[in-house]
């Protein structure tokens, strides 16, 4: 191999509490497609935040064909030829495609823009690669697909040598990933580096050349692509030891159905109509039942959660309480139903940060405190916080206390403490032990394992798969809004969760088959 | 580090601290201010002028409640000073029976009108109305607060203007009058007036559900939506509720001038919101009670009666009000910072 076009080296970056990347470093030569791949939160978000020069890392080297160099801004690294296309497109909806491909390097003089020499531009760099782009269209008028390719002809037009695309494939069809590709394939054969994130690992095998895995922050393999297989990959990417100190969940006792879901679907939004964010879902959920759902970042777990209690709409589909069709269109017909839901995102979604403990606990409970029907009973009130501040052993100097200034671990006791409150019939835990410390994980697991015993019906969504594997009687897998797999927790492992997670519901078939 | 966080679930943090100081920073600021002016103006502290000072600031104080509400929601309403001239004139009217016996005044014509009784109960159905229109145009249509009321500022001073014809009506009967301009014992009666409002607003903030929903909404609205809150209604409230203050303090003002006009609460949105918010309520909403609104509504109301007792021209009045809103709301967006980090 010649001489890489980029090479990093020893790259680390540390986030408060967290070290995002440690001593990571990362080749791409010129006319390759590189993958790089991990679970969430292994690193790879940070390392393309460096490459696109949007963060500094704290210590390691950079080198452009084997001069060493620094991204300080997201300006700096497209001059020097390395383009990030997002997720999120950059675009400006209300210009057109020749106005957003040179967008801050429009060509004229003076403060004058030279229109014609744009469009003619734009055009020679779009039929160079077969993008099909007409200049004046309007990007508002174009689908996902084109607006990718407006993108592409914008990081072509700067010159650049090596394209990063982030998820490039998600909110494609399959006919769009096929033309998708072909211009990959012919950027490869124009001599520029591409770099491809993708949790969809079929197609690394499809268009890729190399990968490198990250794990944890550390780089924990790479290789050509051809030397390799999916199952080797996703050894890689799950490869640590299940964490020890997770207990497993004593055998349950199961009872009746508790949550029914039956065909739950949900569109996208009217322009990208490809995207469909929930896709025929069904599900069950037992009394006393913890059933885990795996799946990546975007695979529709929370949006699965949201539509069953009521916070954002769906399409199509029921959903069933005890049995009975239960119309659920808003967070209070969940909460009458008895479906209670702790929120991925503790701070933004479930506290009032600058109000105490005991407002925030007492929040969804107010009905079974009122006095007179206008007041809320204080001292009923005081009981009752006293007795979950007891039970689930939640530290505060006081009631009154600014949530804001309680632990992670003990803010998220407090939002259960919130639905055990209600004495739902069905939980659902997005993310229950996000960002709180290992200790306090252990608690609030052993707190769902109680509730379970209770014989509320759980359903426990996790990105953390040892977690999903500690405390899960059934774990279903969701990738793109569909569920791709059910297992029960004796033949469920780490390598066949990913795999459920990361191939199409057929090809997890295949595998299974094998 | 998690043993940091131990730490500061045992003791209250520095952000408690913060928190205590800006509870009772308007209080302390009052007495500093009050002890300054007694000292330059032994005038300042006789009694009658004391009262004087309450009565003036008991209008702004009727105004001052509502808004609290509507700023722990984070809302805004701008459109109380319109929407109080526009309520002012229904009840003037209502009470001399009609738009034809404007300046009519003497025993003999407390016949024809419909007396103080309706012409309050006008006032506040206007007031209402113009609250309720507003908290659905913000509700049903999504619009700002800020551009609805803003709106409704323009459309009820129209509304004012239209309906009186532009001029004013004075000369209401002695028992309306005495809503503005009589005392019980010493206490004039606006005064009581604000001060009965304010234990109520506080009773219904503090002890009753419908407040921790205020607070709720205010503080997160997601959070509480998904708490199963109808974030919309509680939100529609807020506007209804400065309505009825709006009316009430539209009544009370003409009572006191012993007249109703149409350019009647020019500017007194943001003298209203000054007093809501230096008394701690804060505008990103979730943070605030009514207590600290009365504190700010004195305070204010002591600086502008101090500053003409000092002579002061009435323009570095209104600079002075500007200066001060803004500087309330750097102490509060810098106290919100430390209760992020924290």
């Amino acid at each position: 191999m010649t001489e890489p076009f980029l090479r990093m080296l020893g790259i680390s970056k540390r986030f408060p509490g967290v070290q995002a990347l440690d001593n990571v470093g990362l080749e791409v030569a010129s006319g390759e497609v590189h993958a790089l791949l991990g679970e969430n939160g292994a690193g790879k978000s940070t390392l393309l935040k460096i490459l696109s020069g949007a963060q500094q890392p704290d210590a390691g080297s950079i080198s452009l064909d084997g001069r060493p160099t620094s991204f300080a801004s997201p300006q700096e690294a497209q001059r020097l030829g390395v383009v990030t296309i997002y997720q999120e497109f950059t675009l400006a909806p209300n210009m057109s495609v020749a106005e957003n491909v040179f967008i801050g390097r429009e060509p004229g003089a003076g403060p004058f823009v030279n229109g014609r020499k744009m469009a003619a531009d734009t055009l020679a760099i779009t039929d160079r690669i077969g993008l099909g782009l007409k200049p004046h269209a309007l990007v508002r008028d174009l689908s996902v697909a084109e607006q990718q390719m407006v993108e592409i002809a914008r990081a072509l037009s700067m010159q650049s040598r090596l394209i990063v695309m982030d998820e490039p494939t998600s909110a494609l069809s399959a006919a769009e990933v096929e033309k998708l590709f072909r211009i990959v394939r012919d950027l490869k054969a124009h001599g520029l580096g591409i770099i491809f994130v993708t949790h969809r690992l079929e197609e690394v095998m499809q268009i890729c050349d190399r990968y490198t895995v990250l794990r944890d922050g550390r780089k924990v393999g790479a290789g050509r692509i051809s030397d390799t297989d999916i199952d080797g990959i996703i050894r890689l990417m799950v490869g640590r030891q299940v964490d020890a100190l997770f207990a497993h969940r004593p055998k349950a006792r199961t009872g009746t159905v508790a949550l029914s879901v039956r065909g739950l679907s949900r569109r996208g939004k009217a322009q990208d109509h490809n995207a469909t964010v929930l896709d025929n879902v069904s599900l069950e959920v037992r009394r006393g039942e913890i059933l885990g759902v795996a799946g990546l970042v975007g695979a529709g777990r929370t949006e699965l959660a949201r539509a069953v209690f009521g916070a954002d709409p769906f399409d199509s589909g029921r959903v069933l309480i005890d049995g009975e069709p239960a119309a659920i269109s808003s967070p209070q017909d969940a909460i009458r139903h008895g479906v209670g839901l702790v929120p991925e995102d503790r701070k933004q979604q479930a506290l009032f940060l600058a109000l105490g403990v005991r407002f925030n606990l007492s929040m969804a409970a107010h009905e079974r405190l009122l006095r007179g029907r206008i007041f809320i009973d204080e001292a009923a009130e005081r009981r009752m916080v006293e007795e979950y501040r007891k039970t689930l052993n939640i530290r505060m100097a006081s009631q009154d206390q600014t949530i804001a200034n309680l632990s992670g671990g003990n803010q998220q006791k407090v939002v259960l403490a919130r639905w055990l409150a209600l004495q739902p019939k069905v939980l659902i835990v997005d993310e229950p032990t996000r960002g709180i410390d290992i200790g306090a994980k252990v608690e609030v697991h052993n707190l769902l394992f109680e509730m379970a015993q209770r014989g509320i019906a759980i359903i426990a969504i996790s990105s953390e798969l040892a977690e999903v594997l500690a405390i899960s009687d059934r774990i279903v897998t969701m990738r793109e809004g569909r569920i791709t797999g059910e297992v029960d927790r004796e033949s469920a492992s780490e390598e066949r969760l990913m795999t459920m997670m990361t191939l199409s519901g057929k090809a997890a078939w295949a595998g299974d088959a094998v | 580090m998690s043993e940091a966080t131990r730490a500061e679930d045992a003791a209250p943090g520095r952000a408690d601290l913060i928190g205590l100081l800006a509870r009772f920073a308007p209080l302390v600021f009052l007495i500093v201010l009050m002890v300054g002016f007694s000292i330059f103006q032994p005038r300042f502290l006789s009694p009658f002028n004391l009262f004087n000072v309450m009565r003036q600031v008991s209008v702004y104080g009727l105004l001052a409640i509502g808004m609290t509400f509507v700023i722990l929601t984070a809302g805004i309403d701008l459109s109380i000073g319109s929407l109080l001239a526009f309520a002012g004139l229904v009840a003037a009217a209502v009470d001399k029976g009609g738009l034809s016996n404007r300046f009519s005044v003497g025993a003999g014509q407390d016949a024809l009108g419909y007396g103080w009784p309706l012409a309050a109960l006008a006032a506040v159905a206007v007031g209402l109305a113009g609250g309720w229109l507003q908290g659905q145009a913000i509700t049903r249509f999504k619009v700002p607060p800020f551009v609805v009321t803003l709106g409704g500022m323009s459309v009820f001073r129209g509304a004012a203007l239209l309906f009186a014809g532009g001029g004013p009506i004075s000369g209401f009967d002695p028992k309306y009058v005495w809503w503005g301009q009589g005392k019980i014992g010493p206490v004039p009666v606006p005064v009581i007036i604000f001060i009965a409002f304010a234990v109520l607003a506080h009773i219904a903030l503090r002890y009753a559900r419908y407040g921790r929903q205020v607070y709720a909404v205010g503080g997160n609205s997601e959070a509480a939506r998904l708490a199963g809150l109808n974030v919309l209604r509680v939100i529609g409230s807020v506007y209804v509720i400065m309505g009825f203050f709006a009316g009430l303090g539209g009544f009370v003002l003409s009572a006191r001038l012993n007249s109703a006009e149409a350019v009647a609460g020019t500017g007194y949105e943001l003298t209203v919101i000054a007093s809501v918010v230096i008394g701690g309520t804060s505008l990103f909403g979730g943070v605030g009670t009514i207590f600290g609104t009365v504190i700010g509504t004195i305070l204010i109301g002591v600086l502008l009666n101090g500053l003409v007792l000092m002579e002061v021209s009435p323009y570095i009045q209104q600079i002075i009000i500007g200066v001060i809103i803004v500087l309330a709301v750097a102490f509060d967006t810098f106290a919100k910072s430390r209760r992020r980090t924290a």
